[in-house]
């Protein structure tokens, strides 16, 4: 049989899944062409959230690459708009002048944002958030670190946000309704909400509304209705979308608030049909995923020949997608006579759950902060199961029903098989387990790949973590976390976490109450345990030598010849004639073949023999040297300008902060080398804005820079804050560094330690909460009462002697004799 | 001709670490693991020349300080996917003595 020729306008997730499961049930029925007006690929709408806020990248949320359509002999015509269906002729013709004919035709054109029509509104700056473009535009702009305003706090208006916040823009939100959210959420929760968003850093103003956007050559800020003036670098309006139906409409199809089309997704034509949001089925426009791809379902059954494929109707619940913020949604949230309602509020922990219920049985949920048993208050709605028996427990979920409470795991197993586990692909518990067990899945990524279930916006990856321990039992390797290395499956953190939680202080004890897989760890772990453990117990843990690197062992570091170098502190990298003769001396008599100045304003000395060592510290210490700790994972230098000692521009006593920060903070061990600097006024001489923790002098006092680097990477430090005397900035600096010594994952810098955990939490707990501060202060200086020993002196008295010296020496005695 | 040698004292190497042995032939890296197994290799790792002796020790194995080969020590082989070998040198013990089997002949010759 000839195969018919089957056109798609639009590619995006509806068309692509139809692609799919037509693919699957008449693989050879159609030779498809695609017009495409994004000069691109398929790719995952819901995930350019994460892309914005930098947790992806593109090139991971694409569908379909470009090997898809040449395996199935797909014809994509990229950046084709099409502007023209000739009906009678059954051709289409896109802007590029190109006419294809077909047989059966799919419009899937989606939806546009809707643009408010205020003056302003076409100024350049002013975007929308729909697709990659739009989130390219917004990330260009983030660059200069300008103010952002989003109007619309709906969904996407508050992703949006959220994303440009995470790259650091000064963010508003403007919401015309008075709460956030209101159509799927109450007013409490909304409320909540708010609240939430706020604490993020993102301002939120609602019953804003936006009567002009002004600029002369661009955005210059937002006029609202009240008066008030914003300003503003970037707008970008979020307030709703509207189908696509101009071509269709131009092609004399019916046509309502979307494409109308029965419930086969066929429109007026007979040859043609519509999908995703541009089409409207039962008098119902959608604009979540799970209708969409159910509509993907039914015209592919429809184009595969089983005409009696049909849409049906489902409520679909509402999740938000910001990292840390849950809020669940679903149902009719409405209040009536004929209603009843559940409520739990729990104020500190932020927990809000509400049950609407109908003649015994919830017809709506909301819930925020605690949203797991979202799918089973679904579940119970979606059979209309009568909880009049269970009436009491019913809000704090399905663990409480029937006696004790039950773990999460148990949860999931007592689900039924038809529950909904992911939301988005609407997929449900038993084809999970069935394709676990039927394809030999092991991993979140295969269970991905065969059933689309956690595909898509991830919310439901833990429920889908759960069933595959479940089906699989211990063999189920959660893929998610990366262990520390290969001798465990726990993470950096999880580790960090079990050994403050079970009060583990030896390495030995760490390897056998977390089961670790080797008898004696590996050059990855060891390391990274023995810092742990320092940082956690410092009055307790006795440090063990074996597992550090070589450098930390003998305080000196290895070159690629195995001799050493060695260098002294210099403090504020200040120095006398009597140290330099000291120096100059010991170059001598050890005969050191290379003297260098260091980056970090001190002396290295290179070349030194091994056995040379504690000589060579004996000489130095003489001179009042100890050791530079150049080699170790703690604190460098503190680099410094001369200030108003010296300096016509000095602000404060620049070179004093510095030697008072360097003799309050070595021999303090940290995840990863900590390189300070003090600049004695805003000229940065002593380029305190590229180091681990800088300080800019000003006359109103001490500007803290943190998570700076000149490395691998290169990247200017973040404002911490302004602090008036120099005793406070001591204080700051000190509580910066231990709350990165509790935190930070062995080897993880100081700006990557921040890119993690958020620069606004930093600057919350150490510049918002003086008692945390405080807390931070006081633990970093309880550790020191056991970190400052010069390791030189110790070991010029005797300690290691072994490293130092061979054990034997062989031969050469009998040859001499 | 090979011999075997007294190097020194089990007690002379810290569990978990190495000791070097000067020969005629080379450093040599005497290695104690854990498990107060004693091993011998040349000092001088198959990829850049690091002295093993210097790295850290975990199960029978080291890995290198300069660039993080690890090499068996039972075998003298690169493990993972990196490739080479070092010398081993047979050691037995007497009691807490360690013996080495070393080749004075050259030594005597000389």
């Amino acid at each position: 049989m000839k195969k018919q020729k089957l056109i798609i306008v639009g590619n995006g997730m509806a068309p692509g899944r139809a692609l799919e499961h037509l693919f699957e049930l008449a693989p050879d029925a159609y030779d498809v062409t695609i017009f495409n007006a994004e000069p691109r690929v398929n790719y995952d709408r819901i995930m350019l959230s994460p892309v914005l806020s930098g947790e992806k990248e593109f090139e991971e949320i694409i569908i379909h690459g470009d090997g898809w359509y040449i395996k199935h002999g797909i014809m994509l015509y990229k950046g084709h708009k099409v502007v023209n269906i000739d009906r009678a002729a059954k051709t289409v013709t896109s802007d590029a002048g190109t006419t294809e004919s077909y047989d059966k035709l799919l419009i899937a054109t989606g939806s546009s944002p809707f643009i408010l029509p205020v003056p302003g509104n076409n100024l350049p700056g002013v975007l929308t958030y729909r697709d990659l473009d739009d989130v390219r535009a917004m990330l260009l702009a983030a660059q200069s670190r300008a103010r952002a305003i989003v109007i619309g706090g709906g969904l996407l208006g508050l992703e949006a946000a959220a994303g440009l916040k995470s790259r650091d823009m000064d963010v508003t939100v403007l919401h015309v309704m008075p709460t956030l959210m209101e159509r799927q959420l109450d007013p409490a929760a909304g409320y909540l909400l708010e609240k939430a968003v706020e604490q993020r850093g993102i301002r939120v103003m609602t019953k804003a509304s936006t009567k002009e956007i002004i600029g002369e050559k661009k955005v210059e800020g937002v006029l609202l209705a009240d008066g008030t003036v914003l300003p503003a670098d970037l707008v970008v309006m979020a307030v709703g979308i509207r189908p696509n139906g101009a071509l269709a409409k131009e092609a004399g199809l019916e046509f309502n608030r979307g494409i109308v089309t029965d419930a086969g997704m066929r429109t007026s034509d007979p040859d043609i049909f519509a999908i995703g949001e541009c089409a409207e089925v039962g008098g119902q426009c959608y604009g979540l995923v799970a209708p969409l791809y159910e509509m993907a379902r039914v015209v592919a059954a429809q184009l595969a020949g089983n005409g009696d494929a049909a849409f049906v109707h489902s409520e679909t619940p509402t999740k938000l997608k910001v990292t840390g913020i849950n809020v669940f949604s679903v149902g009719d949230l409405g209040e009536g006579d004929d209603r009843q309602e559940i409520v739990l509020r729990d104020a500190s922990a932020g927990i809000y759950k509400r049950l609407v219920l109908k003649d015994d049985r919830i017809i709506g949920t909301v819930l925020y902060g605690e949203t797991s048993d979202g799918a089973w208050f679904h579940d119970l709605t979606k059979k209309r199961t009568d909880i009049s028996e269970m009436r009491d427990t019913l809000i704090f979920g399905q663990s409480y029903q029937g006696g004790s409470p039950l773990d999460p795991m148990a949860a999931v197993a007592a689900l039924p098989d038809d529950a909904e586990i992911c939301g988005c692909n609407g997929v449900c518990k038993g084809k999970i387990t069935g394709a676990i067990t039927g394809k030999g899945l092991t991993s979140l990524d295969d269970v991905r790949a065969h059933t689309k279930a956690s595909a898509s916006c991830g919310s439901c990856t833990g429920l889908v973590e759960q069933l595959l321990s479940l089906t699989l039992g211990d063999t189920y390797n959660p893929a998610a976390v990366t262990p520390m290395c290969s001798c465990t499956s726990l993470s950096h953190d999880d580790v960090r976490r079990l050994i403050k939680a079970k009060q583990l202080k030896s390495i030995p004890e760490v390897m056998q109450e977390l089961e670790w897989k080797t008898s004696c760890g590996c050059a990855k772990c060891r390391p990274a345990l023995n810092y742990y453990l320092v940082a956690d117990w410092p009055d307790e843990y006795a440090d063990d030598y074996q597992s550090r690197f070589i450098n930390e062992r003998v305080h000196a570091n290895i070159q690629k010849d195995g001799t050493y170098s060695v260098v002294p502190r210099m403090w504020g990298g200040v120095t006398n004639s009597k140290e330099l003769r000291a120096i100059a001396d010991v170059v001598d008599k050890f005969d050191i073949p290379a003297v260098k100045v260091t980056g970090g304003q001190r002396i290295d000395m290179l070349g030194i023999k091994k056995e040379d060592l504690p000589a060579v510290w004996a000489d130095l210490g003489k001179a009042g040297f100890v050791s530079g700790q150049a080699y170790a994972k703690g604190l460098r230098t503190v680099k410094t300008c001369v200030g108003t000692d010296w300096c016509r521009f000095g602000t404060q006593d620049s070179t004093g902060l510095g030697i008072r920060i360097e003799k309050f903070m070595w021999g303090s061990w940290t995840p990863a080398k900590v390189k300070m600097a003090v600049s004695g006024c805003p000229r940065n001489c002593a380029e305190a804005t590229c180091k681990d923790v800088g300080i800019i002098c000003v006359d109103s006092g001490y500007e803290i820079h943190f998570a700076g680097a000149a490395g691998l990477d290169i990247k200017g430090t973040e404002v911490l804050g302004l602090v008036k005397t120099e005793d406070e900035a001591l204080e700051h600096v000190v509580a910066l560094t231990q709350m990165y010594r509790e935190q930070g994952r062995y080897l993880e810098r100081i700006y990557k330690w921040a890119k993690r955990v958020g620069l606004d939490e930093i600057r919350r707990q150490i510049m918002g909460d003086a008692q945390k501060r405080k807390a931070y202060f006081d633990r970093f200086v309880f550790s020191q009462k056991f970190a400052q020993v010069d390791p030189w002196s110790e070991r010029v008295s005797g300690v290691d002697k072994h490293e130092f010296q061979p054990m034997a020496t062989i031969g050469f005695h009998q040859a001499a004799e | 001709m090979n011999d075997w040698i007294e190097i020194g004292s089990i007690n002379d190497i810290p569990r978990r670490g190495a000791r070097c042995v000067k020969t005629p032939q080379g450093k040599i890296a005497v290695f104690r693991t854990m498990e107060d197994q004693i091993f011998a290799i040349d000092d001088h790792c198959p990829h850049k020349g690091g002295p093993l002796s210097q790295g850290i020790v975990h199960g029978a194995a080291v890995t290198c300080p300069l660039h993080n080969w690890v090499i068996s020590l039972e075998t003298g082989k690169a493990l993972g996917a990196d490739e080479g070998s070092v010398r081993t040198i047979a050691i037995k013990l007497d009691g807490d003595r360690i013996l080495a089997l070393l080749e004075l002949a050259a030594v005597a010759a000389e």
